[in-house]
């Protein structure tokens, strides 16, 4: 590859003294200040702005109404509109799970159950957000339609213990999901 | 000319192969020579050619019903009368491949023969055979035990279609039906491949399961009014392709895919099955027969494969504990060994009995001798524990190692000082008392009152019980799938044990703690400990823990035989089966 050597700009002697450049600086900042005071800075409908400049006002405002509907947001366990919890604890989420956030202990359906006929069902079901990646796998590998991300991002705690969704909390979470895939009919 | 002539002809691969009693058999191209009479689907085996099948099983008959093993099979066409064989330059004759597939389970190889496991026909017929048996077949994955070690799910990915074309609604059969104590049937998921029923009748010699009813309804029952209880009956399960025969005590547990298989032995009889144990984290989920056409065939019996749930149960011993004002205290290792030794050293070796286990592996029983040699203990003896023999896989030697403890303390029985040493303890001459891995109120005849006879008593035990209890120092040992070593099992054969788990909690390997009780600073690896037993065993002299191998050796004949193996030679030999 030939070396191409690339000549410093000349600078005139006004260019040199950068005092012009700092006070020219100094303009542009407080032009975007009186601006965003006159309610008139750039894009500030587009970012949702709270007022004052493009800036959202987190967590008194929120994105959420602007997010796409692929958000990947918490991974939740959801029920069915017959009110049949989707899950059958097969695993493989916790098999597909890249940071091992999810541990599943299956458990057996008892036979005087509405839903005996699916036989198993999870007895635990907890998914450690310390650990969750947001990936979307589980909810890719479930062959049930059971788990899916939701829009919540703001999952905080005090603890790491209260940071471990449980099965109660993913269900809460999840809610109700209708016109999924019907496996378990009455033709099973 | 002549001569050269017959030369030639003499050295035929044919010929070459028949001296040996071998046939020339062309597998995927390939020229292979076989032993005459070797099934089809044995001879590709051989040659690392894997046919699919369902049915088959070396170690039952072949009814030939699953239709999985389809092969195109090809022999040289008949000459025309008068016509002279005409060999190809390699010395075979051309084979005439036949429009029509045949099974490879229930065919036998012959001089000459082609078997082709590749191509269109094959191809065509196994996606054939998949299609029809996945006509009824649930989708249950989800929830089935079988998922992830099911042969209709690996051939369906490897030779299936992949799509069903069938809109009719599919058959309905009876699911999570109770049909014994500890196995559980789904019809649905029946591929009737028959193994089960073969099993129970030619193996467990307790036929009661059947099919009823024709084509599509095919159904397996169990005979009306009785239960598939057999003790072998879990190996149906294990035989089963499909989720169709699921384990009770398994049911739900964990997916297969997560477990970590360790091989090792079993501990429960003298047989010592081979077994491999699976495990996830540090917990034992099930364990399973492995194969040893030496020891237990593919088989074990439900009783020793379900008794493995006391090694995580609530009376397992977790840490050390000291006896204080007559409660037990937990103590650390340092302050109970030393209380152990002290007692050692305190009492006249003679009023010192030590009861060993031949439930101990070789190296524990080696260490345990040289500690009563160390200080010169006279009084030392295991447990006999004798009962009947099943006429299968259990050996009425209910100890794992009784040949071993035979070779390792050079005596014929072990056990003879049991009721000296019981008599001793009665009249309070024996004051000390130190008892490895035994319980002594059940098979050596301890009572409760004999145990709180003598002044000092330590254990080294798995469980709590009487014995524990009565124990001035209780030390938390492993249980026979947390440790490593050695076991002779009532043939002679020198087999292993690996570690699937780790001890719980404080609890420690027996033969470290019998190195900590002997004040020694070494070994450190249970490898050592075997080198230098098998410096003072002949038998195992030019052995180690790595030699020994999955299978075992024989170390010493003790003219016992296993029946069911006896059994399955003489089926062998008739050519039921194929062994």
């Amino acid at each position: 590859m030939p070396v191409v050597k690339v000549k410093r700009p000349e600078l005139a002697a006004g260019e040199k003294v950068y005092l012009g450049a700092i006070v020219k600086g100094f303009f542009i900042t407080m032009k975007h200040a009186f601006d965003s005071l006159r309610g008139k800075t750039r894009g500030a409908d587009t970012l949702k702005s709270s007022g004052l400049g493009a800036t959202m006002q987190f967590p008194e405002q929120r994105w959420d109404d602007q997010m796409p509907e692929y958000y990947r947001g918490a991974p939740t366990l959801v029920t069915d509109e017959q009110g049949r919890e989707r899950c059958v604890s097969c695993q493989l989420c916790e098999f597909i799970c890249p940071p091992k956030a999810i541990r599943i202990e299956p458990g057996e359906i008892p036979n005087d159950d509405a839903w005996a006929k699916v036989e198993k069902r999870p007895k635990e079901f907890d998914i450690d957000m310390t650990r969750c990646i947001y990936c979307g796998m589980c909810e890719e590998v479930c062959p049930e339609q059971a788990i899916f991300l939701r829009k919540d991002y703001l999952i905080t705690g005090g603890s790491r213990a209260e940071m471990v969704h449980d099965k109660k909390k993913l269900y809460e979470i999840g809610g109700v999901r209708v016109g999924l895939v019907n496996k378990w009919n009455e033709l099973k | 000319m002549s001569d050269s002539a017959s030369t030639t002809e003499a050295r035929l691969p044919k010929d070459l192969a028949a001296e040996k009693g071998m046939v020339n058999v062309q597998i995927n191209g390939v020229w292979c020579q076989v032993p005459k009479g070797t099934r089809m689907i044995e001879a590709c085996r051989m040659f690392g050619v894997d046919v699919p099948h369902y049915c088959y099983h070396p170690k039952l008959s072949s009814p030939g019903n699953c239709r999985m093993c389809l092969v195109q099979m090809g022999m040289p066409p008949r000459p025309a009368p008068g016509q002279e064989p005409s060999y190809n330059d390699e010395g075979y004759l051309d084979i005439g491949w036949m429009p029509r597939p045949v099974i490879a389970c229930a065919n036998t190889v012959t001089e000459n023969m082609g078997i082709r496991t590749t191509g269109d026909l094959v191809d065509k017929v196994r996606q054939g055979v998949m299609e029809f048996l996945l006509i009824n077949h649930p989708l249950d994955c989800p929830i089935c035990d079988q998922a992830g070690e099911c042969r209709l799910q690996e051939h369906s990915v490897g030779y299936g279609r992949g799509v069903s074309r069938f809109i009719d609604m599919k058959v309905k059969k009876p699911k999570n039906v109770d049909i014994g104590p500890r196995i559980r049937l789904d019809d649905e998921r029946c591929i009737m491949c028959s193994r089960c029923i073969r099993f129970m009748a030619e193996v467990a010699d307790d036929p009661v399961l059947g099919f009823t009813q024709r084509g599509t309804y095919t159904t397996l029952t169990v005979h009306p009014g009785r239960k598939l209880d057999s003790n072998y009956s879990l190996n149906t399960a294990d035989i089963c392709p499909v989720g169709a025969l699921t384990s009770n005590d398994f049911r739900f547990e964990m997916r297969v895919w997560f477990l970590k298989e360790t091989k090792t032995i079993d501990v429960n009889c003298g047989t010592g099955a081979n077994i491999i144990v699976w495990t996830r984290g540090n917990r034992v989920y099930r364990i399973t027969p492995r194969q040893n056409d030496e020891v237990n065939s593919c088989w074990m019996p439900d009783s020793h494969r379900l008794n493995f749930h006391y090694i995580d149960g609530p009376e397992r011993l977790t840490e050390p504990m000291v006896k204080l004002d007559g409660v037990h205290q937990p103590a650390t290792w340092d302050q109970s060994i030393r209380l152990v030794r002290e007692a050692l050293t305190n009492y006249p070796a003679q009023q010192i009995a030590i009861i060993a286990s031949s439930r101990m592996t070789n190296e524990e029983l080696h260490m345990v001798r040289k500690l009563a040699e160390g200080h010169g203990i006279d009084q030392i003896s295991t447990v006999p524990r004798i009962g009947e023999s099943d006429g299968k896989l259990i050996s009425a030697d209910r100890n794992p190692n009784t040949t071993g403890t035979r070779l390792v303390w050079k005596r014929e029985d072990p056990a003879f000082r049991l009721s000296a040493i019981l008599d001793g303890v009665r009249s309070g001459e024996i004051k000390a008392l130190l008892v490895f891995g035994e319980d002594l109120t059940a098979e050596a005849g301890f009572t409760q009152e004999d145990l709180s006879k003598p002044e000092f008593m330590a254990s080294v035990q798995l469980l709590a019980g009487p014995t524990a209890e009565a124990s001035h120092v209780v030390l938390p040992g492993a249980a026979f799938a947390e440790k490593r070593g050695s076991m002779v099992n009532v043939t002679g054969r020198l087999q292993r044990l690996n570690r699937a788990v780790e001890p719980p909690e404080e609890a420690r390997d027996d033969w470290e703690i019998l190195r900590d009780l002997a004040g020694s600073v070494g070994p450190y690896l249970i490898e050592d400990v075997f080198k230098d037993m098998a410096g003072s065993v002949s038998e195992f002299a030019d052995l180690s823990l790595s030699k020994i191998g999955d299978l075992g050796v024989v170390v010493t004949e003790t003219g016992v035989t296993i029946p069911l193996l006896e059994n399955e030679r003489a089926r062998k030999a008739s050519g039921e089966i194929v062994g």
